[in-house]
């Protein structure tokens, strides 16, 4: 295990941000802390880090107690949601900073700093300072100024919050290929289940200040362990008294065999590609459903029908007997 | 939009009123003491910062306001990186204390300094004298009297520029393995730099001109411990006015050039 977490408390006056919080998380992954914000999760993520310290618990980088070192002598390398750029600096002396501090040769820095601006797209920005950069130009700079050092472990907290949506969607997809072609151990913090979901190879889901799940994006959307999980990874309904995803109903305009529930379709809203039926149920539930178009159009659906649903789990042997 | 396009029947009557306010109270009696002191000629402007007793003052006054700067710029950092970086009980009793020296008058200032080093009967002063340390009537007396009246300069140039650019920056230089020398000498300071430049330029603007708190520790005696400020006062006195005029012509320039280089500065710093 990369880096281990063990009955960390802290707290900041009377507000619990992490309530003995044990974690392990693995080497070379990259792993997404994800949560609501005030949640914990970037407080966990400075702990770590020697940002922040625990009022009690341990943390283990690469096997070495981390505890009581302070965050120079960690070997981390951190984000952070607003850049921290060093405004005084060119791009390649943020990058070069780690280096310098180190006393690496000249040619060995220089060398380095062309790498990494190289791997961040950066290189034609090189002496540019960064107030003469974009949002998303300085956040590239600011992971090249953190991976300078060879960290053990990198650490972004919120790393695309403050960009625009384009933007952050870009730099998602550009850090999971990033991270497949240097595979460090990586954390990042999220309160957006989408970007979780997306880029990590493991979710942590993080709740007042507790562990709620930890697992791989499709155990922790398909298999949430509670319902906090269930609703925060995605859209939920609720079918007989309990959450459902409303892309797991289908929805049929004549009796089927099995559990299905008998009620009427009272809305059909088209957006995009996608349709939304909302179905009013004897048991006076209203059920949110999702759908395709064209599979919506194939069970040739209208308001005001009598519909019933079933649950994709128990679709599956009404599908095969061929009632569907 | 630029204010002056709108300006009506009253804002042509505002702006009479302030120009005349400004040029009555400022503009023209400084103007005066630049021409009372060169109306001999430039010659007799020079020659009367000659002699002996006047050199010593201007020499004086660089001494003096050059320690008082120096020190006002190590404790000024310190004070202001502990007032912002720091929480701690008294912290707010602590930030009304740099103030102090704003709202008292020097030669209450002048006053408390006396009763606390004086070597006769002074709280601390006699035993410093045991020490064969002379404070007042001497220019450590007139370097800490200097100190204190410019002390709150270089704090309030450099708080809200310490608040406004963060712990982001510190915290990513840490993280990156620098230690928290390095970390003050290559990310806190070069952020501050401008501030520091400001408060610097406005401390040696006040120590210069300070007279009240000077005149009461130093004793005022010409040619020892008479700095360019009391000069000023026992020449006039004295009906040496060409003196008078031309160290205070001397004291004013000096004072608007700092104002002029903070001007030139500060638009700088606002990219």
């Amino acid at each position: 295990m990369s880096i281990r977490a063990t009955n960390v408390t802290k707290t900041f006056g009377d507000f619990v941000a992490l309530d003995d919080v044990t974690v392990d998380l693995p080497t070379g992954h990259l792993t997404a802390l994800l949560g609501p914000s005030g949640g914990g999760k970037s407080t966990l993520l400075r702990i770590i880090a020697g940002l922040d310290t625990a009022d009690s618990g341990t943390v283990e980088i690469e096997g070495v107690e981390a505890s009581h070192l302070p965050p120079q002598k960690r070997n981390v390398g951190f984000v952070f949601q607003h850049y921290a750029a060093f405004k005084h600096m060119s791009v390649a002396k943020n990058v070069a900073f780690g280096l310098e501090i180190r006393k690496r040769k000249k040619a060995d820095i220089d060398a380095k700093v062309k790498e990494l601006l190289e791997l961040v797209h950066l290189s034609q920005f090189a002496d540019r300072m960064p107030s003469q950069l974009s949002g998303g130009q300085r956040q590239r700079m600011a992971l090249a100024r953190a991976l300078a050092v060879e960290p053990s472990v990198l650490l972004l907290d919120e790393p695309f919050g403050a960009l625009d949506a384009q933007v952050r969607k870009e730099l998602r997809d550009w850090l999971r290929r990033l991270h497949d072609e240097i595979p460090v151990t990586t954390v990042f913090v999220t309160h957006d289940q989408e970007e979780a979901l997306e880029v990590a190879d493991e979710i942590v889901v993080i709740n007042h200040g507790r562990v709620e799940q930890v697992g791989t994006p499709d155990e922790v959307y398909h298999q949430p362990a509670n319902d906090f999980v269930m609703s925060f990874l995605g859209p939920t309904t609720t079918l007989n008294g309990s959450a459902v995803r409303p892309h797991d109903i289908d929805v049929f305009n004549q009796p089927v065999a099995g559990p299905a529930v008998e009620g009427t379709l009272t809305e059909l809203k088209r957006i995009g590609f996608d349709v939304r039926a909302t179905i009013d149920t004897a048991g006076g539930e209203h059920v949110t459903v999702h759908l395709t178009r064209t599979h919506a159009d194939e069970r040739g659906l209208d308001v005001g029908q009598r519909v019933w649903i079933v649950t994709s789990a128990e679709r599956r042997p009404v599908a095969q007997t061929g009632l569907a | 939009m630029r204010a002056d396009r709108r300006t009506g029947a009253g804002g042509w009557v505002l702006r009479g009123v302030v120009v005349t306010y400004v040029v009555l109270l400022v503009a023209w009696p400084t103007g005066l003491v630049f021409k009372r002191a060169f109306q001999d000629g430039i010659d007799t402007f020079f020659s009367s910062l000659t002699s002996p007793d006047v050199q010593h003052a201007l020499a004086l006054t660089v001494t003096v306001a050059g320690w008082a700067v120096v020190i006002n710029l190590v404790f000024g950092v310190a004070i202001s990186l502990l007032l912002v970086r720091y929480r701690f009980p008294g912290r707010r009793i602590l930030s009304v204390l740099i103030d102090v020296p704003l709202s008292v008058s020097p030669v209450v200032v002048g006053l408390a300094l006396v009763l606390v080093y004086n070597a006769r009967d002074g709280w601390f002063g006699t035993t410093l004298a045991t020490w064969g340390f002379q404070v007042i009537f001497s220019t450590p007396g007139m370097i800490m009297a200097t100190v204190f009246v410019a002390l709150p300069l270089v704090v309030r140039e450099v708080t809200p520029v310490l608040e406004e650019i963060g712990t982001d920056q510190e915290q990513a230089a840490r993280s990156l393995g620098a230690g928290g020398f390095q970390t003050f000498w290559r990310i806190t300071l070069p952020g501050i730099r401008w501030a520091i430049v400001y408060g610097l330029v406005l401390a040696v603007a006040r120590s210069i001109g300070e007279f009240g708190a000077v005149k009461i520790v130093s004793g005022n005696i010409t040619g020892q411990s008479q700095t360019a400020t009391l000069a000023v006062e026992q020449t006039y006195q004295n009906f040496d006015h060409q003196a008078a005029y031309a160290i205070a012509a001397l004291l004013a320039f000096t004072a608007m050039l700092c104002l002029i280089v903070v001007a030139i500065l500060r638009p700088k710093e606002q990219h």
